[in-house]
């Protein structure tokens, strides 16, 4: 008897966690509710007004909102699909989005009728996929500048007209390398162009490092790679051939972290990724200058007791300045259970209503022409002046705006460029080693 | 059966078990009555073992078969015969792994065992106090995640206040965690560092197990503190630092969060890890069919080390008399 009490307990117990899981839906996903993911925190409130004024718009509908920090999110999105736990919508990254698009996990958007002309010059066109199929529409967009802290460069005589209109080569590294060097002073207060520099024991670096770059070296070396003429692959998109066994790259890649050798730029050895970036090195007081996104524009402006400024890149031997342009879009599960719905929020989230609203919230630029106005606008008000992140999408002529490399196996791309480039960056091998890593990342391409 | 049904066990005439038949007598009563506990026993086993079968057995059994195939996860696995292992045999990556890995091991494992012995020896020989011996448990307490992003920051080679004490020294920063060199012995120590503690408490529970009155003995002959270590401590703990050696080496050749914190395998794949290099492949690459050869190999390895280190140490032996 006791033994049939306890089977039966067991039984009990068991089934009453079956069908308790079964009950546990995280997506909360249901005929009126559209799930929606991002992952930055400081987007969050703008987006949530968004969703605002979407449901008076779609009486019935309602927007879920979840934000997750950058590698949580990338890791939970995978496992969503896998145990069908998706979103309907999520933020996406251009990045991941030929990994996604392999794996057959987004929903075309083509009935959605994306114009180009909507948007900032190229953000739509990047997310049509290689069946010529979209699938994602254009959120937001971002450039790279040079931050600078103010004082010091006053101190070091640089003007911001001066900062603004530096060019680079790399042989001698142009008026760039002069400003970087200028900036740089060691320990006996000696400024890295001055006789006698010890460039062993620098107190603030003219430039402040982050990291080796990957393989797209977005805040590191792309700007003086784009400017040199120089492209990840043979063509725009999709391309099936890396370039990094260029010549003209390598030799962009020796003078960037040469800069590293001659002391005005931060050694490897003091970037971390978690606790030493190139924001926190400049807060710290320990480096002039950074070459850092558009997304930072609101931390740069919120250190405490420091002006920060932003100057254009500089110029480079093809005579233009570059700069490169991502942008981050919304896209749908495929799997999502409330396509309908989650159509609609797309379709809101790439309009001029929506975007307007997160414009004025002034933490990003959105896409549409008049969401970028009113970031301006509220960058504005806050007192922060964006031009260098701007000017270079208007001005067509003098400077040139790059994509982040859109191909297959991108995450096996960065698998094999990262530790290419912390050797070049950090252990002094030679740039002609990228020869090799570059046949290795075509075959994997050529598959 | 029906023989045994009527005896209950305690009323058997044990002290007399003379005759054959009443010694089939017991062993059929023994018989039945374990037939009874087998049941009560399976009863109580099954929750572990169903959950030894669910998160054990059939996920290695499937991580076996998926190290035959090409598997990304969200499609279904491409049967691909042995070319994972033929890649893994040519991955100068995977090798590097490997050989990353067993560097940590012999780091963390050497010098957190010597320090765990001195410990315990010292809780045991010098101390009664409980609070002291709590004290030692006390960074084991910590997550590994925290733990190794608060060395992290310590360490930082231009703003942590470990390199601004030894700059002030007038000695150069250290770049402990950025460079190819101090990289794995650094986080080896950091682990060493949280797990301290806990090794020694192990030791100790085995050195309580320890007569005193051998230690008193040994003194009344004279004997010294080191010689009776040697002569005494060691060989009676043997044991249980073969068992605790084979805990922490297994351990230690999964180490994954400390490196996913603190150096994310950097710089230039100078602590990546194999475990890392795993995860890598799989959450990153999505190359399941891959991660999984390269589980089985550590599933290999640890099984050898294992068994060498069992029989080695004799672990299942003791010479306490």
């Amino acid at each position: 008897m006791r033994l049939r009490t306890l089977t039966a307990l067991a039984g009990a117990l068991t089934l009453s966690l079956a069908s308790g899981c079964a009950q546990g839906d995280s997506t909360g996903a249901s005929s009126n509710t559209v799930t929606y993911w991002l992952w930055d925190t400081n987007q969050l409130p703008a987006y949530q007004a968004c969703a605002k004024g979407f449901e008076k718009a779609n009486p019935g509908l309602k927007v879920k909102i979840t934000q997750l920090g950058w590698s949580d999110y990338w890791t939970k999105l995978t496992a969503g699909f896998i145990a069908g736990t998706q979103p309907d919508v999520f933020t996406d990254h251009i990045q991941k989005f030929g990994q996604f698009a392999d794996l057959k996990v987004l929903e075309p958007l083509d009935d959605l009728d994306i114009k180009d002309s909507d948007y900032q010059p190229g953000l739509a066109a990047n997310w049509i996929g290689q069946d010529g199929r979209r699938y994602g529409t254009p959120k937001d967009w971002d450039t790279v500048a040079l931050f600078y802290n103010d004082k010091m460069a006053n101190d070091a005589g640089l003007s911001a007209e001066q900062l603004n209109s530096l060019a680079w080569n790399p042989k001698d590294g142009g008026t760039f390398e002069k400003a970087i060097a200028h900036l740089t002073v060691d320990a006996k207060g000696r400024r890295g162009d001055e006789p006698g520099f010890d460039k062993n024991n620098v107190k603030v670096y003219g430039l402040a490092t982050n990291g080796g770059g990957f393989g797209d070296g977005q805040t590191q070396w792309s700007s003086f790679a784009a400017s040199a003429g120089w492209n990840y692959t043979e063509k725009a998109r999709w391309g099936t051939e890396y370039q990094y066994d260029s010549k003209t790259f390598q030799s962009v890649i020796d003078w960037y972290f040469g800069l590293a050798k001659k002391g005005y730029m931060a050694p490897f050895s003091d970037y971390n990724i978690q606790s030493n970036q190139a924001n926190t090195q400049v807060a710290a007081g320990k480096a002039a200058a950074a070459l850092d996104g558009a997304w930072m524009i609101s931390s740069y402006a919120g250190f405490k007791g420091l002006d920060i400024k932003s100057a254009l890149t500089p110029v480079g031997p093809t005579g233009k300045r570059a700069t490169m342009m991502n942008g981050l879009a919304d896209s749908i599960s495929k799997a999502s259970k409330n396509k309908a719905g989650a159509r609609k929020w797309v379709a809101y989230l790439a309009s001029d209503e929506c975007q307007t609203v997160v414009g004025k919230a002034g933490v990003v630029f959105p896409a549409t022409p008049a969401g970028t106005e009113a970031a301006i606008a509220a960058y504005k008000k806050k007192n922060i002046d964006v031009t260098a992140f701007t000017e270079p999408v208007a001005d067509k002529k003098d400077s040139r705006t790059f994509s982040y490399p859109i191909t297959n196996y991108a995450a096996d791309v960065t698998a094999l460029m990262m530790p290419a480039m912390e050797d070049i960056y950090g252990n002094g091998k030679s740039v002609s080693s990228l020869d090799q890593t570059n046949d290795q990342i075509n075959l994997i391409l050529s598959q | 059966m029906t023989i045994a049904s009527n005896s209950p066990p305690s009323r058997l005439p044990l002290g007399d078990a003379s005759g054959a038949g009443t010694k089939q007598r017991i062993r059929r009563a023994a018989t039945r009555e374990n037939q009874g506990d087998g049941r009560l026993a399976a009863l109580f086993i099954a929750p572990a073992l169903l959950g030894f079968a669910v998160f054990l057995l059939w996920p290695t059994l499937r991580g076996i078969y998926l190290s035959f195939t090409r598997f990304n996860l969200l499609t279904p696995p491409e049967w691909v015969g042995l070319d994972n292992y033929v890649r893994m045999v040519n991955d100068p990556i995977f090798w590097d792994s490997l050989w990353v890995t067993v560097e940590y091991v012999v780091i963390n494992i050497g010098v957190q065992t010597v320090s765990a012995l001195a410990i315990a020896v010292l809780l045991q020989r010098l101390t009664q106090s409980a609070w002291l011996r709590g004290i030692v448990l006390t960074p084991y307490l910590m997550s590994n995640v925290v733990a190794g992003l608060v060395w992290l920051w310590i360490l930082d080679t231009q703003l942590g206040i470990g390199n601004e004490i030894i700059s002030a020294l007038g000695v150069d920063r250290i770049a402990f965690l950025n460079d190819e060199t101090w990289a794995i012995p650094t986080i080896a120590l950091i682990n060493v560092w949280r797990h301290v503690g806990y090794t020694a408490l192990l030791l100790f529970a085995g050195l309580q197990a320890i007569p005193g009155d051998m230690y008193e003995a040994a003194k009344v002959d004279g004997a010294s503190e080191w010689r009776m270590f040697w002569r005494i401590t060691m060989p009676l703990l043997r044991p249980v630092l073969a068992v605790v050696l084979i805990m922490t080496v297994i351990g230690s050749f999964q180490v994954f969060d400390t490196v996913a914190v603190t150096t994310a395998g950097g710089p230039a794949n100078a602590t990546n890890v194999l475990q890392y290099y795993i995860y890598g492949s799989a959450f990153g690459r999505f190359q399941f069919g891959y991660a999984s050869a390269m589980s089985v190999a550590l599933l290999v390895v640890l099984s050898a080390i294992t068994v060498l280190q069992y029989r080695l140490t004799r672990a299942g032996q003791t010479d306490l008399g």
